[in-house]
Formats: structure tokens, C-alpha cells, sequence
């Protein structure tokens, strides 16, 4: 049976210095990682007998504004389904030059997950077969789950900021400007 | 007789609409037109339910044996915009569902209504977010909305009702008249 332990000692003897980082929660693991090894690691996971990770559950992104030069945080949720174990990767990316290799071509699932978190947060997988807008209208022109991006409709003007809970002032983005 | 003993009950219960009133003798009767063309439009509405979320599940119990919307004319959805006379909207519209509601309003032939059945339909209601429509009016005309969330199905053959009353009473001049077509001008439809 695989194991925390395992999973991550198999990956830094693999790749050394690419892993950065290491986390567990509710004894689910992450590996953070170098953002231009995720090709080789997925495939690793992938193509190694003992790990067999050849299911993409998920691959999404989340917008970190005050990580200075890592505000994108692009994850992707692997699992064994003969082991029935899951293992998250975690790649950092600069939100000035967001490039990361695509994965479609290792789990074709990805593809339209990738499109996505293109979608949403601007995420360029050098690589993509079809990289445009999969959910949102095509003439959106930003990622709507950035968080430097409201999230309500600016178009209406009869709600009162008060009574909404739109106060500028106390939503509170850091120092942020991009 | 075995087949004797239940009698079949018929409904003797069945109200039939007023005459518009007029001039009426032995063998002829005149009056208004448009009164007659308001009649006849009003008690044979055919609805085109666009339901795109929970709204539509209260429009189903509208339209079964308890409600029962066929008692107000309203006997026959079609689901082609070309045969029918009200557009209902239900649920939350997304912005990429806006040009298929318009298109579907273009479809549908003069005269044509519009009810915004709940609160996404008629205002955009909880969703307000940067995917949703706030609210149908930004792209058609609207003639009534149905408030609530989602509105029980009284409420929605009360719009029904209120459309007929709009049905009734509308000149058979208005759409053509300069006022109705600046209204569509406004919304870029022709």
C-alpha cells in the first residue's frame, strides 16, 4: 500500500531540489514543486509501477495576492484508483508571466480543466491544444476569480453599497497593484 | 345493470366568459373588435416556458392537476417560439444565456409578451456576480413580473392573470405604433 511517506520520498529521490515543499492535511499530502518539472513529475507518478497515479480527480488554481512573485498557486489532485490514494501537486507561478506546461497530453482530462483555470484565472499552458474560454462569455475580457476583480455585477446601480456589504474600505487586498 | 351503478358525474360547474357587451338584436350583434380580438387573445394564451432553474419547478406544479393553469386558456405550452404568445422566463439567467433568451424573443411572432417569473429572472436576486444577468429587462422587454423565491405557484397564475389583463385591454394599434418600436429600437431588436 502506498503511503505519505512513500509517495514523497520516491519523489525527492526522483527529483531533489525541484521538490520544494511538503504539506499534509487531514492526512492528505501536497508537493509543492518546481513549476517547470510538473510535466516530468506527472509522468513519473504516472509511468513509476509502484506510485501508478493515473487519474487526474482535479486541477484547478487559486489566487494568493499577497505572495509576491507566487500568487498563482496552480494544483493539480491526482489518485491511484487500484490503491485508492490521492496525492496533490502544488505549483507556484508568477501572476506577471502565469506559464506552465500543459498536462492534456498526460491526462487527457486536463484539457478542459486547464480551460478553465485559463477561464478563471488566467493560467497560459504552454502547450494547449484549444486555450480559450470554456464557462464565461468569449468577450470577458479578465479572470473573474482574481482576487484584484469584484465579484459582483458592475452593471446595477440600484443595490446601496451599505446594505450589501460592498464597503472598499474594509475589504482589504494587501498591498496589491497590478 | 352491473355498469349502471356509478353513475358518470358530469361538471356542470363551467364558466363560460362575459360578452364584451355591445348592440346585440335577433340574429346579429355588434360591437368592438378590439374588444373581441382582446377577448379571444386573452382566454387562449400560449405560454413558452424558458425555465432554467428551481422557478421551473414551481411552473411544473403550476401547469399539473392542482393548479391547473389550463383553466385560464392556457391549455398548450409549446416549446417553438413561433406559435406562442407569452415568454416566460424562470430561474437565472447566466450572461451566456442572454442571447439565446433574445433570440428566442425574436423568434416569437407579434403580438408577445413577457413575464419574469422569481427574482433572478426579474432582477438578477441573490446572484450577483459577475456570470449573471441582473435581471431580464437589460435585454427584452418585460410586461410582469412575479416576485419571490421562488414564487409559489398562486403567485405565478396571478402573473398569468395579469398578463391576460394587459391582453385584454391592449389597443390593436399598439405594435405599430412609433412608441412600441422605439421600446424595441432601445432594446436593438430591429
Amino acid at each position: 500500500m502506498l503511503d505519505n511517506k512513500f509517495v514523497f520520498q520516491k519523489l525527492h529521490q526522483k527529483f531533489g531540489e525541484a521538490i520544494i515543499g511538503y504539506e499534509e492535511n487531514y492526512d492528505l499530502m501536497a508537493v509543492y514543486a518546481d513549476k517547470n518539472e510538473n510535466l516530468k513529475i506527472l509522468q513519473y507518478l504516472y509511468d513509476d509501477e509502484e506510485l501508478g497515479f493515473k487519474f487526474m480527480t482535479d486541477l484547478t488554481a487559486i489566487h494568493y495576492p499577497n505572495n509576491i512573485g507566487e500568487e498563482l498557486i496552480v494544483t493539480y489532485l491526482l489518485y491511484n484508483m487500484p490503491k485508492n490514494f490521492h496525492v496533490r501537486l502544488k505549483f507556484a507561478l508568477d501572476i506577471r508571466k502565469p506559464d506552465i506546461f500543459t498536462a492534456s497530453q498526460i491526462h487527457p482530462t486536463a484539457n478542459w480543466q486547464e480551460r478553465e483555470c485559463y477561464d478563471f484565472f488566467g493560467v497560459n499552458f504552454v502547450g494547449h491544444p484549444n486555450l480559450i474560454r470554456i464557462m464565461n462569455v468569449e468577450e470577458m475580457d479578465y479572470f473573474p476569480l482574481r482576487k484584484e476583480f469584484p465579484l459582483e455585477d458592475q452593471t446595477r446601480r440600484d443595490k446601496d453599497d451599505d446594505m450589501f456589504g460592498r464597503d472598499s474600505e474594509r475589504f482589504n487586498m494587501g498591498n496589491l497593484n497590478i | 345493470m352491473i355498469y349502471n351503478k356509478r353513475p358518470v358525474t358530469h361538471n356542470t360547474n363551467i364558466k363560460l366568459v362575459e360578452s364584451p357587451g355591445g348592440f346585440e338584436g335577433e340574429g346579429f350583434g355588434a360591437m368592438q373588435l378590439s374588444k373581441i380580438v382582446g377577448l379571444a387573445r386573452k382566454n387562449s394564451i400560449w405560454p413558452l416556458p424558458f425555465a432554467t432553474s428551481c422557478c421551473g419547478i414551481e411552473f411544473m406544479a403550476t401547469m399539473g392537476a392542482h393548479y391547473d393553469l389550463a383553466r385560464f386558456g392556457s391549455e398548450r405550452l409549446a416549446f417553438t417560439p413561433r406559435q406562442c404568445d407569452v415568454l416566460m422566463v424562470m430561474g437565472t439567467i447566466a450572461k451566456k444565456m442572454a442571447p439565446i433568451v433574445k433570440q428566442v424573443y425574436i423568434q416569437m411572432a407579434e403580438p408577445r409578451w413577457v413575464i419574469a417569473v422569481g427574482a433572478c429572472a426579474s432582477s438578477g436576486g441573490i446572484f450577483d456576480s459577475y456570470s449573471v444577468l441582473q435581471g431580464i429587462d437589460q435585454i427584452i422587454p418585460v410586461d410582469v413580473y412575479v416576485p419571490g423565491c421562488a414564487p409559489r405557484p398562486e403567485a405565478i397564475l396571478d402573473g398569468i392573470l395579469r398578463v391576460q389583463e394587459l391582453v385584454e385591454s391592449e389597443s390593436i394599434r399598439r405594435r405599430s405604433s412609433p412608441e412600441y418600436q422605439e421600446l424595441l429600437k432601445s432594446y436593438g431588436i430591429q
